[in-house]
C-alpha cells in the first residue's frame, strides 16, 4: 500500500483513504482509459509501421483527415476572431440582455451533438431558413465542407469565449490609462496592449475548439455530405471501416487521429509554459 | 489611428501647435475651484491650487481625502464636475489623455508585460503619430539613455517578471520620462515596495528631479515621505485642502487640529482660554492665551515637545497609565485632568517612574485651536 | 470590477470612463457584431428544433415522444445515464480525494490523464470499445463462448458514455478541493472523527455545489452523447437506441417532425441543464470559481 514506510511514495499525511482513493482512480482509469486506448494503438500496430503509414496516407484517408482539419482550422480561426469579439463585449459593455446573451454561449456545450447536427442541416439545407437565402445567391451550404464548418464553428465557439473571458475580466485598467497617458489612442492601446496580454488565452481557446472540432462527429455527419474523397470526415471513415470489419485500419485512423489531437495540447501546453515564464504568474 | 501632417488626435480636434515646445521648460500647473462629485457625495470640494515650475510637491492625506482623484483629473484619466485646470495658463481640460503629455507613474507600476524593458520605456515614442515619431534607432538611443538615467543598464532585455519591485518601478519612471511630459504625476509609487527599497527609491527620486527638473506632483499617504521629498506639502483631508506649505512650516505651523494630528505624533487636551491664560479644569496654566478668542480651545503638543522640570502649581500633570521604552527615550502615557484626556509624552529614560504617580509638565511647542461652535 | 470600471451604453460616458473603452461607434457595431453572430450560429438552430417539432401539429408532436420505439429510447437514455453518472461521481470523489489532499508523484500526469476524452474524439471512444470487445476485438472470443454481449448491448454503451464524461464531475471537484486544502479534514480527525465521518460530514458538505454542478453538467453530457454510443450500439430500434440515435434514425428516414419532436426533448434538457448551471454558478461562484480559473 502507498506510503509505507521506506518506499517514500508520498508524503506522510494524517488523512486516511490515499491508498483506497488513488487505487479506485487507477483501476478506473486503467481499466476505463488507458486498457482501451492501448488496445487502439497495439491494433494499430499489427500493420507495422509500414502498413500503417500505407493506412494514414492513403488517398481517401489522406483526404478524410484533411477535410477534417481545414474545415477544424477554418472554424477555429473564426471562432477565435469572434469569440474575441463576443468576450470583449460580454465583459467590457453593459446592455440590456448581457447576462442572457453570456448564458447562452454555453449552449454548444450543453445541448446534444445530434441534435445540432440535425438543426443545422434544416437551417442551412436549400429550403432552409438560411439556406434558402443563401441559394439565390449560388451558395450551397448543406452537404458541402462550407456547411462542415459551419456546424464546428457552432461546436467550438463557447471554447474561445470562455478562455479568453476571466483574462479579460481580471485585466487591469491601468494598463489601458498607462498607454493612454504615455499617447497611445485607443486603438493602439487594443492592439499594441490589450490583444498581446490576451493572446495566450486566445491561443489556448483556440487550440482546445481546434482539437474538438477534428474529432467531431455529431454535429457535422447530417451536414456533410460524406461524399469519400470529398464531403467525408475522417470519423466516418473510422466507422465505415469498423462496419466492413478492417478494425487494424479503423484503429490507425483513430491513432492517427489522436495523435493530431495530443499534437494539439502540447501546442496549448507549451503555450501556457511558455507565457507563464514570460509575463510571470 | 494614424495621424495625418496635422496632428490631429483622437478626438478630431487639432493639437495647439505651440505646444509642441513646451515640453523643454518646466511647465506651471494650475488648479481652479475644481470639484468633483459622484453622483450625489463630493470626491473634491472646490480645491485651488498653484503649482510652480520644477517643484516637487506632495499631495499628503489618508484615504478617501482625494488626493488621486486630484492627480488623476490632472492627468486626464478624469475630469472635474467643474472648475478649471490650467497647464501654462492654457486650459488643459480641453486636451484628452493622449494630448496632455503628461508622465504617470503608479503605484502598480502598470509596467506592460509582453515587452521588454527596452520596449516598454519607448512605447511612449513608439505610438506617436508618423509625422512626430522618431527613427527606430532614435527611440532605442533615447530609451537606452533613459535606462542609465535611472541606473538599470544592462537590463533592457528583461521582461518586467523578471524584474524586482524597485527595478519595475525604476522602469515606470524611464517609461514616463521617455515622452519628455510637461509634469510628471506619481501615484503612491513606492507604496508597493518594502521599507527599505522604499527609502532607497525615495533617495533616488530627488536625485532625478534634481537632474531634470521636471515640475513633479506625487500622491502618498506617508507623511514621512512628504516631508522628506517635498518643496511644498499639500496636506488634504476629505475633499478638501487642510494647508499648503513647505515642510516646516507643515510640521512647525501647523493651521489645524486635523493637520497637527496627521502630521509627526501628537496628543490633544481640551482647554478654555480666558483673561490672557490658558486653563484646564478651572485652573490657569502658565500658557499665554496669545491672540485667540476665549472661550472652549484644543491644545495640541508632540511627546518630545515637553519639559518636565515645571513649577506644578502652573503645568498640566496626569497620572501615569503606562510607559515604555521608545528608543532612547521612554514615553508615558498620562491620564490628564477631569477628563481623562490621554497624553503621551517623552522624557528622558533614566528617570525611575512608578505607575499611578503623577507627572507634572509644560508643553514646549504646542498648538492652540478654539474650538468652533458645533465642535 | 466595479460598475465605474464597466461603461454602460445607452448613457454618455464622463471622462472616467472614456479613456478606457472606445467609442460608442465602435461599441454599438461590436455589440451588433456579437449579437447577429450568437443568434445565427446560435440561437437560430435552437429555434428551429422546437418549430421544426411543432410543425406539424401537437398531435404529431405528442405521438412521436410517445411511440414505443422513443419511449424505449428515452428510457435507454435515462438508464444509461443512472448508471454512468454515479460512476463518474465516485471516481470523481475519488480521484479529487487523491490528488488535492495528498502528495505523490505523477499527480500531475494523473490530472492531465483525467482530462484524456476532451481530446478524444468521441467515435474514438466508441471504436476503442469495439476493439477490445467487439466480434473481432481482443476479447472477442471470450466474450461470445461466456455468451456475454458489451458491444451492441447496454454495458458497452454504458462503458462508452463513462469514458466521454468521466471528467466532468473529477474536473469541478479537484482544483475545488485543493483549494481549500486538509486543514478542515484534519480538524476534523484531530478531534476524534474517523475517515468516513470527516469525509461525509465535513469533506462532502464543503463540496457539495461543486459536486452539483458537475453532476448537471455530466449528466447532459450522458444522456446527449450520440458519437461514442452510436458506435457501439448497433442501432438496434428498441433496444440499443439512446434518444439521440432515435433521433439519428427517425432522420435518417426522413421523418423530420418525429426526429425533431424527440430532438426538443434533449433540447429541453439542454436548457434545463443552462439554467442550472447558471443558477448555481451566480449563487455558489466563490464554491466552484475554482474550476474556472483552468
Amino acid at each position: 500500500m502507498a506510503g509505507a514506510r521506506g518506499l517514500a511514495l508520498r508524503k506522510p499525511s494524517a488523512l486516511p483513504g490515499f491508498g483506497l482513493a488513488l487505487g479506485f482512480t487507477l483501476t478506473y482509469l486503467g481499466l476505463i482509459v488507458l486498457i482501451p486506448l492501448g488496445g487502439l494503438v497495439l491494433k494499430s500496430a499489427t500493420l507495422g509501421l509500414a502498413g500503417f503509414l500505407d493506412v494514414v496516407t492513403g488517398p481517401r484517408t489522406l483526404a478524410a483527415l484533411r477535410l477534417s482539419f481545414v474545415t477544424a482550422l477554418i472554424a477555429a480561426v473564426v471562432n477565435a476572431v469572434f469569440g474575441v469579439i463576443i468576450a470583449w463585449v460580454l465583459i467590457r459593455y453593459r446592455f440590456p440582455g448581457r447576462r442572457l446573451l453570456d448564458a447562452f454561449v454555453d449552449l454548444p456545450f450543453a445541448l446534444p451533438t445530434a441534435v445540432a447536427g440535425i438543426a443545422l442541416t434544416t437551417l442551412y439545407a436549400p429550403n432552409g431558413w438560411i439556406g434558402s437565402w443563401l441559394a439565390p445567391l449560388g451558395i450551397k451550404v448543406a452537404y458541402t465542407p462550407l456547411g462542415i464548418t459551419i456546424a464546428l464553428i457552432f461546436i467550438g465557439l463557447p471554447f474561445v469565449v470562455r478562455t479568453v473571458q476571466p483574462v479579460l475580466e481580471e485585466f487591469d485598467r491601468e494598463l489601458e490609462e498607462a498607454s493612454a497617458t504615455l499617447g497611445a489612442t485607443r486603438r493602439q492601446t487594443v492592439f499594441m496592449v490589450m490583444l498581446p496580454t490576451l493572446m495566450p488565452a486566445i491561443l489556448t481557446g483556440f487550440a482546445l475548439a481546434l482539437a474538438r472540432a477534428v474529432g467531431e462527429y455529431g454535429s457535422v455527419i447530417f451536414i456533410a455530405g460524406n461524399m469519400p474523397f470529398q464531403s467525408e470526415i475522417a470519423p466516418l471513415l473510422i466507422i465505415i471501416r469498423l462496419e466492413e470489419f478492417s478494425y487494424a485500419q479503423a484503429a490507425a485512423i483513430g491513432t492517427a487521429m489522436l495523435l493530431i489531437s495530443f499534437g494539439i495540447l502540447l501546442f496549448v501546453h507549451l503555450v501556457q509554459a511558455w507565457s507563464r515564464r514570460r509575463f510571470g504568474q | 489611428m494614424d495621424a495625418p501632417v496635422t496632428n490631429a488626435t483622437t478626438s478630431g480636434s487639432t493639437w495647439p501647435l505651440s505646444w509642441t515646445r513646451r515640453w523643454e521648460k518646466p511647465m506651471q500647473v494650475t488648479v481652479e475651484a475644481v470639484v468633483r462629485k459622484f453622483g450625489t457625495t463630493a470626491a473634491l470640494h472646490g480645491i485651488s491650487l498653484d503649482i510652480q515650475p520644477g517643484e516637487l510637491v506632495a499631495l499628503l492625506g489618508p484615504s478617501g481625502s482625494g488626493k488621486t482623484t486630484l492627480l488623476r483629473i490632472l492627468a486626464g484619466l478624469d475630469a472635474p464636475t467643474s472648475g478649471r485646470v490650467l497647464f501654462d495658463g492654457d486650459d488643459a481640460l480641453k486636451l484628452t489623455v493622449q494630448q496632455r503629455n503628461v508622465g504617470l507613474v503608479f503605484q502598480s507600476y502598470a509596467l506592460f508585460r509582453h515587452l521588454t524593458v527596452l520596449d516598454n520605456i519607448g512605447f511612449g515614442l513608439r505610438v506617436r503619430p508618423r509625422s512626430r515619431r522618431p527613427s527606430r534607432n532614435e527611440i532605442k538611443r533615447r530609451a537606452l539613455e533613459l535606462l542609465d538615467l535611472v541606473q538599470l543598464n544592462g537590463l533592457e532585455k528583461r521582461f518586467p517578471a523578471q524584474l524586482s519591485g524597485g527595478q519595475r518601478q525604476r522602469v515606470a519612471f524611464a517609461r514616463a520620462l521617455a515622452i519628455e511630459p510637461r509634469v510628471l504625476l506619481l501615484d503612491e509609487p513606492f507604496g508597493a515596495l518594502d521599507a527599505k527599497v522604499r527609502r532607497e527609491l525615495r533617495r533616488w527620486l530627488l536625485e532625478i528631479h534634481n537632474k531634470t527638473g521636471h515640475t513633479t506632483v506625487f500622491v502618498t499617504h506617508d507623511q514621512e515621505e512628504a516631508l522628506e521629498l517635498a518643496d511644498r506639502v499639500v496636506v488634504m483631508s476629505e475633499g478638501k485642502i487642510e494647508q499648503v506649505g513647505t515642510p516646516d512650516e507643515i510640521y512647525d505651523e501647523p493651521n489645524s487640529p486635523f493637520v497637527f494630528s496627521f502630521i509627526g505624533e501628537s496628543s490633544a487636551l481640551p482647554v478654555h482660554l480666558a483673561e490672557g491664560r490658558v486653563w484646564l479644569d478651572s485652573r490657569p496654566l502658565d500658557l499665554p492665551q496669545g491672540n485667540l478668542p476665549s472661550g472652549p480651545a484644543q491644545l495640541f503638543l508632540r511627546p518630545h515637545d515637553v519639559e518636565i522640570s515645571v513649577d506644578p502649581e502652573r503645568a498640566l500633570w496626569g497620572t501615569i497609565s503606562t510607559h515604555r521604552r521608545h528608543e532612547g527615550a521612554r514615553r508615558v502615557e498620562l491620564s490628564v485632568g477631569l477628563k481623562n484626556s490621554r497624553v503621551e509624552i517623552e522624557i528622558p529614560a533614566d528617570l525611575r517612574l512608578e505607575l499611578a504617580r503623577e507627572i507634572a509638565f509644560l508643553p514646549r511647542r504646542y498648538r492652540l485651536y478654539p474650538t468652533t461652535p458645533q465642535g | 470590477m466595479t460598475d465605474a470600471a464597466v461603461a454602460p451604453l445607452l448613457v454618455s460616458t464622463p471622462q472616467s470612463q472614456a479613456v478606457t473603452t472606445e467609442q460608442p461607434l465602435v461599441r454599438y457595431v461590436l455589440i451588433g457584431v456579437a449579437v447577429v453572430f450568437l443568434v445565427v450560429f446560435l440561437f437560430l438552430p435552437l429555434a428551429s428544433v422546437f418549430v421544426e417539432a411543432l410543425r406539424s401539429g401537437l398531435g404529431t408532436y405528442f405521438a412521436s415522444i410517445t411511440e414505443p420505439d422513443a419511449v424505449s429510447a428515452i428510457e435507454l437514455t435515462l438508464l444509461v445515464a443512472a448508471i454512468a453518472v454515479p460512476a463518474n461521481v465516485v471516481f470523481g470523489l475519488a480521484a479529487s480525494w487523491a490528488i488535492a489532499k495528498f502528495d505523490f508523484p505523477g499527480k500531475s500526469l494523473l490530472n492531465s490523464l483525467i482530462d484524456l476524452p476532451f481530446s478524444v474524439s468521441p467515435v474514438i471512444s466508441g471504436l476503442i470499445y469495439v476493439l477490445l470487445f467487439g466480434a473481432q476485438g481482443y476479447f472477442g472470443a471470450i466474450l461470445k463462448s461466456e455468451n456475454i454481449q458489451i458491444i451492441f448491448a447496454l454495458p458497452g454503451m454504458v462503458l462508452a458514455t463513462i469514458f466521454v464524461t468521466f471528467p466532468f464531475v473529477a474536473r469541478e471537484l479537484v482544483p475545488l478541493m485543493q483549494e481549500q486544502g486538509t486543514q478542515d479534514e484534519e480538524a476534523a480527525l484531530s478531534l476524534g472523527a474517523s475517515g468516513w465521518k470527516t469525509f461525509v460530514k465535513v469533506t462532502l458538505p464543503n463540496i457539495r455545489w461543486a459536486l452539483l454542478y458537475g453532476v448537471v453538467l455530466c449528466n447532459a453530457r450522458a444522456m446527449g452523447e450520440f458519437g461514442a454510443v452510436s458506435v457501439v450500439s448497433g442501432h438496434i430500434r428498441g433496444k440499443t437506441n439512446t434518444m439521440p440515435l432515435h433521433v439519428e434514425i427517425l432522420y435518417n428516414e426522413y421523418n423530420f417532425a418525429a426526429a425533431f419532436a424527440v430532438a426538443s426533448l434533449l433540447a429541453l434538457l439542454a436548457l434545463v441543464t443552462l439554467v442550472v448551471k447558471v443558477a448555481l454558478e451566480w449563487r455558489y461562484a466563490d464554491q466552484i470559481a475554482a474550476s474556472r480559473r483552468h
